[in-house]
């Protein structure tokens, strides 16, 4: 599978399940389902990021990097505009943009060779 | 009275047994070894300075049966041009009458001496997988080997896989361009007379196949070698199928299964099923379960699995112990 793809779709779908968990939260059921859909895209976003990262660069260890860094930025960027709870958000997203960033290098077809 | 030396006796027998090599290009070296019908000696070939193994036939023939198996044998190793079959570059007969073929030199070790130097599984198994390569090429030409084990397996000393001592080998259809060969596949059930008549068994017992050691030779297809091959295959994974891993034991029990429509279709399939092993694919011989599919993806996936994992027990923390 292309490696911009497999990020969006991994993107997509852990970020709509990590938005999901807000239910748990029942001071949350107000906003879930924009909760929801900013959670997703931000999945979006970061699976794409991280995909044409994975293209581009053909390194386990800076996928994997380049992965927690767009994580965490578009989580901070989420808890900046609510001013709290930085350490709830960003863990996670975290967490996601690793397992995108390293599923992306793992899987899929190579980066092209660069040329001389 | 004086007592020889082992050396000195060595030397006396190569003297006795050496072919007159006079009227060839070759140089006797060495006496190399020993095979069915003939002696392997080691030769220079003077015209292009290398080293190469001469198969002599050194045993009584007055019927001229074993000289034309022999070079029966050279001529269908001559077709087969393949990185895993000794290629053959010369045959005659020599001044004293005796037939020979002249090969390729490989110096190696057999499979069962190599064997023991393989430390890991897989090791094993791509060497099986070579050698599954050169078999399966060589029925791809009409040809069945009969006696594959590990002594007819050489290993080169950079891990090239050759298949030995094809003098037993029976031709299913002549070889392309051979027209002796077409002669010999129209013969009948079996083109190698003597020896090799239906009701005639040859090949190596514990490595033939049932329908092999029946003497069936006019039913004999690419099944017989299929099960000398899984007979190898036990070998080279230490001979007792319940000390390896289920799914391999599970390929030489279908391989070595004693009706041949059990058994792999082909030598391709064979070698296929051991490739998706090493692959963690789901095998033929080995049917797959839910359970064994989720097994087989968390041992091929374990870093995503372990995040995913840490992942959802943050997530799970996070819920248990945080308000936001």
């Amino acid at each position: 599978m292309n490696k911009i793809l497999l990020g969006i779709i991994l993107g997509t779908v852990l970020g709509c399940f990590d938005g999901a968990t807000a239910w748990f939260y029942p001071e949350t059921h107000a906003q879930i389902v924009e909760i929801l859909i900013g959670s997703t895209i931000k999945g979006l976003i970061a699976g794409v990021l991280i995909g044409v990262f994975a293209r581009l660069v053909n390194s386990l260890a800076l996928g994997i990097a380049f992965g927690l860094a767009v994580g965490l930025f578009l989580a901070w960027i989420v808890a900046f505009l609510q001013h709290a709870h930085y350490f709830e958000i960003m863990l996670p997203g975290g967490l996601v943009g690793l397992i995108v960033g390293y599923a992306t290098q793992r899987f899929g077809p190579a980066a092209a060779a660069s040329r001389a | 009275m004086t007592w020889l030396s082992d050396a000195a006796l060595d030397r006396l027998r190569l003297a006795a047994e050496s072919p007159d090599l006079s009227a060839t290009r070759y140089r006797l070296l060495d006496r190399i070894g020993r095979g069915g019908m003939g002696v392997v000696f080691l030769a220079e070939d003077q015209s292009l300075g290398r080293r190469v193994a001469l198969k002599v036939l050194d045993l009584p023939d007055d019927s001229g049966d074993l000289a034309e198996r022999l070079v029966r044998e050279a001529r269908i190793l001559a077709q087969l041009e393949h990185p895993g079959i000794v290629p053959v570059h010369d045959a005659g007969t020599l001044p004293d009458g005796r037939v020979y073929y002249a090969m390729k030199f490989v110096e190696g070790r057999s499979l069962r001496e190599h064997a023991a130097a393989l430390e890991s599984v897989p090791d094993r198994l791509r060497i099986f997988e070579k050698l599954c390569d050169a078999v399966a090429f060589a029925h791809s030409r009409g040809v069945l080997h009969r006696d594959l084990k590990p002594e007819n397996v050489m290993i080169g000393p950079f891990g090239e896989v050759l298949v030995m001592d094809w003098g037993v080998a029976k031709l299913l259809r002549p070889l392309a361009g051979d027209s002796a060969s077409a002669a010999d596949a129209a013969a009948g059930s079996d083109p190698a007379r003597p020896g090799t008549r239906d009701g005639a068994v040859v090949g190596t017992a514990g490595y033939m196949s049932p329908e092999q050691s029946r003497g069936e030779s006019a039913t004999l297809d690419a099944r017989t070698d299929v099960y000398s091959l899984g007979m190898t295959l036990k070998f080279l994974l230490g001979g007792d199928p319940s000390q390896v891993p289920t799914p391999l034991a599970a390929v030489c029990a279908k391989a070595t299964s004693a009706e041949p429509a059990a058994r792999y279709a082909s030598v391709a399939d064979l070698a296929a099923d051991v490739a998706r092993f090493l692959d963690g694919l789901p095998l033929e011989a080995y049917p797959d379960t839910l359970f064994r599919r989720a097994g087989r993806f968390f041992r091929r996936n374990q870093v995503v699995v372990w995040l995913v994992v840490a992942y959802l027990f943050v997530r799970i923390l996070l819920i248990l112990f945080s308000r936001p």
